[in-house]
């Protein structure tokens, strides 16, 4: 189990250290990014030893508190290209980096107060369980499944490939075998700790993450006497442009804006790896503290990378050291705006610190990734599909562990051959497809009664096919790639979610009121039974303590 | 077992309260969440020169504070619905399930 994962770690020194003639600032990056590893494959070892039951393999049993859930949540949804891709665009932007980030903060209190408890009530392992609870098994379950593997691949690819370009500048390591360190260790934590390791690289890279940006955003506020006008003042004198203080051109036309809101908004309540995180916890309770404290780390950490884009304009814009006089843009694309900064708040050290914590981001959320795809393969579709829920635990596990590994496999594959393609529309794609085949069906399964499995079924392939449809045919793809030009789109806009989730919704209504079987009424009945459960618990799974 | 109980509970007035009083709060934070965010997001939409209007005599813009504000917003109502639903909620939530093993 070491020997491989030694071999990698000698090899990322080998590289580190020729890297350092060049850069000399590696070693402190590669000596903290291996206390990452052997701290949490530490932690993969304790946890491996409380994993026995697949309860504890895919919830930790249940036994995570509402303030680490909300922190492994916030580690979950504060990905590297987040922290650097916001940072980058305000350093670029100002202002429309933050119209970003509140996209991605505000459907966390919508999922708080219509999703989260319910959630908890009505699931076991996935949100599949909630969704098939009075429906048909097999067909739900095989369509969400279908659905959860379809977003986590497309954004375990998206990032595979950022990782192995940011490691690759970071750490000066070839591309393929940062994929492959990246890939190799996701496998190793998720394989043998389960949730529980899971939960604590999330947790751990959290707080190193949020210290990072704290520290970074401290010492560019100490450079304006702690005055925002200060800082504002000297970024519009610096970039000799005032425009960075009001929204530009991000987002121009209505149809696109609402678009986003609304897959920004219902897609994150339809992602599995955020879902999944909701039955760590012991009850309802413990799921809307998990929310609250997660909705307060992830706004806090939008604003430091407010102030983040802002003292990279200040400090790092002119700055020989970090650009290239000639382009005008920093050394690595304007992505690395937080990486060079805090080599110019904190030098070396700090530098390393950073670097660490982008590749210890990176590990973390592909393994929350991992486990939530390993879950829908070997829960859903093995277990309660297959073997129709008459299954030997042990062999659920097992499944689940040649799952991860070939996921594991899967994503180093596809991560090696998207090397060079372009992968600007996966995240969007995932979120499209999550917020318009899974969120409608799981929301209207919780809130409608005349919910039927013909409907659910209907309705929700016909948005998954509606998403997929028009990214196809939308800007980027039909557009930039087959055409080379974006104009020359069939469909105009660069995101589907608001005709996709319309269809969605449409679809199911119009399926399950058509759908007058002896079978679609007895699940409108159950929905009487099924609300009482999500209301106050009764019936729910109870957790365990470690 | 468990349906006897669901069928209780349904009957008890207790829980057509919490079930009443659950969704009108859930619903309302959720519109004020979603009207505040639609609102500033057509704003950028349409007329992005309403944020660049400046306050005082600096460079601050009207933008940044209602941006910052939509952040904080977003915080204080998740602690509006958690704190009712911890403390009123779920004390109602055990009496109902209290009242439904009683009778049992």
């Amino acid at each position: 189990m070491r020997t491989p994962l030694l071999l990698g770690a000698v090899a990322l020194c080998a590289f580190g250290a020729d890297e350092m003639a060049g850069k000399g600032a590696n070693i402190s990056a590669v000596v903290m990014f291996m206390a990452f590893v052997l701290g949490t494959l530490g932690i993969t070892y304790w946890a491996a030893k409380r994993t026995k039951t697949a309860k504890d393999f895919y919830t930790a049993g249940g036994g995570i508190t509402g303030f680490q859930n909300g922190l492994a949540i916030a580690g979950d949804y504060m990905s590297a290209a987040s922290f650097l891709g916001i940072s980058g665009l305000v350093y670029l932007k100002g202002y429309d980096g933050l119209i970003y980030s509140i996209g991605f903060l505000v459907g966390w209190p919508v999922i708080l107060f219509l999703v989260a408890e319910q959630l908890r009530n009505l699931g076991k392992y996935t949100f599949a369980d909630v969704a098939s609870y009075r429906l048909r098994q097999m067909p739900i379950r095989t369509l969400a499944a279908f659905g959860s593997i379809a977003t986590v691949i497309l954004y375990l690819i998206a990032q595979m490939v950022g990782s192995g370009k940011l490691i690759q500048v970071l750490f000066g390591i070839p591309y393929e075998l940062a994929v492959v360190l990246v890939g190799f260790l996701m496998v190793m934590y998720v394989t043998f700790g389960g949730m529980l390791a899971t939960t604590w690289v999330q947790i751990i890279k959290a707080v190193l993450l949020l210290s990072g940006a704290s520290f970074m955003a401290f010492v560019v506020m100490s450079h304006v006497d702690f005055s925002i006008e200060g800082l504002f003042a000297r970024a519009v004198e610096v970039k000799n442009d005032v425009s960075i203080m009001q929204p530009g051109g991000l987002v121009s036309d209505p149809v696109s804006a609402i678009s986003l809101g609304i897959a920004l908004m219902f897609g994150t309540a339809g992602l599995p790896h955020i879902l999944m995180r909701f039955f760590t916890v012991q009850d309802a309770k413990e799921a809307r503290k998990s929310v609250f404290y997660a909705t307060g780390f992830i706004g806090y950490f939008y604003i430091l990378t407010f102030i983040i884009g802002f003292g990279a304009i200040v400090l790092l814009l002119g700055n020989p050291a970090y650009m290239d006089s000639v382009s005008g843009d920093l050394f690595g694309g304007n992505n690395m705006a937080a990486i060079h900064l805090s080599h110019a708040v904190g030098g070396d050290l700090f530098l390393g610190f950073i670097s660490a914590v982008a590749f210890a981001t990176i590990l973390a959320v592909v393994s929350g990734l991992t486990l939530a795809g390993t879950s829908a393969i070997s829960h859903d579709l093995y277990a309660s599909v297959w073997a129709k829920g008459e299954v030997n635990q042990m062999r659920e596990i097992r499944i689940s562990k040649y799952a991860t590994v070939g996921i594991g496999m899967l994503a180093i594959v596809l991560g090696i051959a998207f090397e060079n393609q372009n992968i600007a529309f996966m995240v969007g794609l995932a979120f499209a497809i999550a917020a318009s085949a899974n969120f409608p069906i799981l929301f209207l399964s919780m809130y409608w009664k005349g919910l039927t499995t013909r409907g659910a079924v209907t309705g929700g392939s016909l948005g998954l096919a509606t998403a997929v449809l028009l990214v196809v045919l939308g800007p980027i793809v039909w557009g930039e790639m087959i055409h080379g030009d974006a104009s020359k789109a069939i469909f105009p806009y660069q995101y589907p979610a608001l005709f996709s989730v319309s269809v969605a919704f449409f679809g199911i209504w119009l399926f399950s009121k058509l759908d007058t079987s002896e079978a679609a009424a007895k699940e409108k009945e159950a929905y009487e039974d099924q609300f009482v459960r999500s209301q106050t618990g009764i019936g729910a799974e109870g957790a365990v303590s470690h | 077992m468990n349906q006897e109980i669901y069928a209780r509970v349904r009957a008890n007035p207790k829980f057509q309260l919490l079930v009443q009083k659950r969704s009108r709060l859930a619903w309302s934070l959720a519109a004020v969440m979603l009207g505040f965010y639609y609102a500033f997001i057509l704003i950028v939409a349409f007329y992005p020169e309403i944020f660049g209007i400046r306050l005082g005599a600096g460079v601050m813009t009207l933008g940044i504070p209602v941006g910052v504000g939509l952040i904080l917003l977003a915080f204080a109502l998740t602690g509006i619905y958690v704190q009712k639903a911890n403390g009123e909620f779920d004390a109602l939530t055990r009496e109902i399930k209290e009242e439904a093993r009683g009778e049992a």
